[in-house]
């Protein structure tokens, strides 16, 4: 009966699991699609939609191949060991038509090269038909440019910035002028100031100041809340709770207006301190919560032994506070780093990830190859971070969810 | 522990400076900056225009809450929060309920809240391309336009056209939070006792009348708590609107309107973001009551 139960179990379950793995699909696809065009090249992201990958590819070149070589080469062009046309060096003696023609042209064995069936007489007619089989061969030598479904080279553009009208790397191998004039085509090209390379380490310094500053802040005034009386205690804090509501927008201009009088315009310092001070009302809240819930007792008997608060606080609460110190980490993380608004305005000299992409944004949509990359790029380290410590950024928001 | 009247003072006074300065104090010279003219100069009274209705110091409210520009964005901050508020909520509740009852739970949530890791600017980028349309001959490659294509439609230019684009936008919006709202709604499940859902069945309840009998009105606190933060999310949402309309064809909203004013017309910037904090204000004494009712029960 066992298995006839969990059978009935899964019929009776089916509407459930197709309900939730449509949602699932609908929810991946759209970044799904992002990630495999920023894998494609430039003209196949142009051209075609990424869903087309999952499509069998028609080759370019593979019809006229087979009518005229297949026969004695072989549907691989490996079936004569002394003229292989998968081999890449003989291949690529011959990139064009025309060369290819010359050598077709010349006898073998005695007689002319294609007979059945021949190559047309017309030399126009003759390339026509040679140019997609040199396309085909350079596939089967797998040294066709157009042929290669993934690339990495969209990465390399959105690190460097690249704008121009191929690519970074080809244009650096072939000495363009305009690129040479913008790159030195070294790695000293990942700090170009347009490019997501340098925007990624802007955002690295903007994030970690701005992650550990609120922490230690937040640690002192949420021990002070939980185990100090003192007057007022409850009001402060219920002003603090409304304080978590207040929009950044409230605050941008007097502060910005501020910075330039204090010479903190567009410095890395500034933004440590107004991610530092939006973040505290959300940060005192959550760890107030978890250090008033530590056990009485082991608190009271460490004050009995005669340890004073800032041994208690720092040797006893915030060993026991780890947990809470890693949701509020991981919340404030990943808010620094996804920020625009605030980077945009204390930071614009220097662009951070978020800011940088908007840079790159073509309103004639004639760039997704690099726009999908550096997308891509300012994912890479949330995504990490959020799949590897899930747990704790689900514990911080369920402790409290509100965020200004 | 009994300790001196200054000690806890010491623990506070870092983060009581710091919030005072980012927070409070700018907050008050924000206010005091939107009875002021664009230079910051004069009074916001020299905006009046001759012969047209004037508000004499309240000027830049004038235009706040009347031009045409701020009322179509108060407006659609209206759809946002009837609309999509209420669709992510009901998604959240969906993706629990239904990620409650099969194996592969986590697997599934993760999926749905993975949004909630990327920034709104990359979501934004994302849907861009979902919506892309190609005017010239090319192929779509954006991918709801090839759908439509190779139905044999026309493609739709989803952000571009004033009678759908606000509602493409908020798709990006339930898309974004309903991982959220679904986390926060899960656990409230989770922590429902099972004595009762157990009762509730042997007395022979269906799953919809377990559901919405049971477990609604039980989690229904859980869900005024997720709506709430909607609400505060939607009415400043900013991100999403910038990098995919910027604004234009009709889709303007608050936050967006008071940032592309904030360098040329910074008194009008300021008394839109006023009228911003006024919307969060009911919800802000709603949370500190609701902290309080907390704290008295604990």
């Amino acid at each position: 009966m066992r298995p006839l139960s969990g059978l009935n179990r899964f019929f009776r379950q089916l509407p459930t699991h197709l309900a939730l793995v449509t949602m699932c699909v609908l929810w991946m696809v759209p970044t799904l699609g992002l990630f495999i065009t920023s894998l494609r090249p430039r003209e196949a992201v142009r051209t075609s939609g990424w869903w087309t990958i999952f499509r069998p590819q028609i080759q370019e070149g593979r019809a006229e191949y087979t009518t005229y070589c297949a026969s004695c080469h072989g549907a691989d062009g490996d079936a004569i060991a002394a003229a292989d046309l998968s081999d890449p060096a003989l291949v690529s003696a011959y990139p064009r038509s025309n060369r290819l023609l010359t050598m077709l042209r010349q006898e073998i064995d005695g007689g002319p090269h294609l007979i059945d069936p021949p190559l047309p007489e017309d030399t126009n007619e003759a390339l026509a038909v040679l140019s997609p089989i040199v396309t085909y061969t350079q596939t089967l030598a797998g040294i066709n440019p157009e042929a290669k479904l993934f690339t990495l080279r969209n990465y390399a553009d959105a690190l460097v910035g690249y704008k121009g009208s191929q690519d970074y790397l080809t244009d650096c191998e072939q000495g363009v002028s305009s690129t040479l004039a913008k790159f030195r085509c070294d790695p000293g090209d990942l700090l170009n100031p347009e490019g997501m390379g340098r925007a990624f380490l802007n955002t690295l310094m903007v994030a970690i100041p701005s992650t550990i500053l609120p922490i230690v802040f937040a640690a002192l005034a949420a021990y002070a809340f939980a185990w100090m009386d003192f007057k007022g205690r409850q009001w402060i804090f219920a002003i603090l709770v409304g304080l978590q509501i207040v929009p950044l927008q409230m605050t941008l201009v007097p502060i910005a207006r501020l910075y330039v009088q204090i010479g903190l315009a567009s410095t890395f310092l500034g933004i440590w301190l107004f991610h530092t001070g939006f973040g505290l009302p959300y940060a005192i809240y959550l760890m107030r919560n978890f250090i008033g819930g530590l056990p009485r007792e082991i608190l009271e008997s460490a004050y009995l032994d005669g340890a004073n608060h800032w041994t208690v606080f720092s040797r006893l609460v915030m060993p026991l506070t780890l947990p809470a110190i890693a949701s509020l980490g991981i919340f404030q993380f990943l808010w620094v780093w996804n920020d625009f608004l605030v980077a945009k305005v204390f930071l614009s000299a220097r662009p951070v990830l978020t800011v940088q992409v908007t840079n790159l944004i073509d309103p004639r949509g004639a760039n997704w190859h690099i726009l999908t990359g550096a997308a891509f790029l300012s994912f890479i380290i949330p995504m990490i971070v959020f799949f590897a410590f899930q747990r704790y950024f689900v514990r911080g928001l369920l402790a409290g969810s509100v965020k200004g | 522990m009994k300790q001196g009247r200054l000690t806890p003072w010491l623990y506070l006074l870092p983060a009581l400076v710091i919030m005072f300065i980012f927070i409070v104090y700018p907050t008050g010279n924000t206010i005091y900056l939107s009875f002021l003219d664009k230079t910051s100069s004069q009074p916001a009274s020299v905006n009046c225009v001759e012969g047209q209705p004037c508000w004499g110091i309240f000027e830049n409210y004038h235009y706040a809450l009347t031009n045409p520009e701020m009322v179509t964005a108060l407006r659609n901050n209206a759809r946002w929060l009837i609309l999509m508020v209420p669709g992510t909520v009901i998604c959240g509740i969906l993706f629990a309920v239904l990620a409650d009852r099969v194996r592969y739970e986590s697997l599934a949530k993760s999926i749905i809240f993975m949004p909630m890791a990327i920034s709104f600017i990359g979501a934004g980028i994302i849907w861009r391309f979902v919506y892309y349309i190609e005017s010239g001959s090319g192929e779509q490659i954006g991918l709801l336009n090839a759908v439509l294509v190779s139905l044999g439609r026309p493609p739709v230019a989803f952000l571009s056209n004033p009678a759908i684009n606000n509602y493409a936008l908020m798709i990006v919006g339930v898309w974004l939070w309903a991982g959220f709202c679904m986390t926060i709604i899960s656990a409230a499940i989770k922590g429902l006792p099972s004595e009762v859902l157990e009762a509730a069945r042997v007395d022979g309840a269906g799953e919809r009348q377990l559901f919405f009998q049971i477990m609604l009105p039980m989690i229904m606190p859980t869900i005024v708590v997720v709506t709430t933060t909607m609400v505060i999310n939607v009415l400043k949402i900013f991100d999403i609107v910038f990098v995919m309309t910027g604004g234009n064809f009709g889709t303007e909203v608050i936050a967006n309107r008071m940032f592309t004013l904030i360098v040329t017309d910074t008194g009008r910037s300021m008394a839109i973001a006023v009228v911003l904090i006024l919307l969060t204000i009911p919800i802000m004494i709603f949370n500190v009551y609701r902290f309080r009712k907390q704290e008295e029960l604990a």
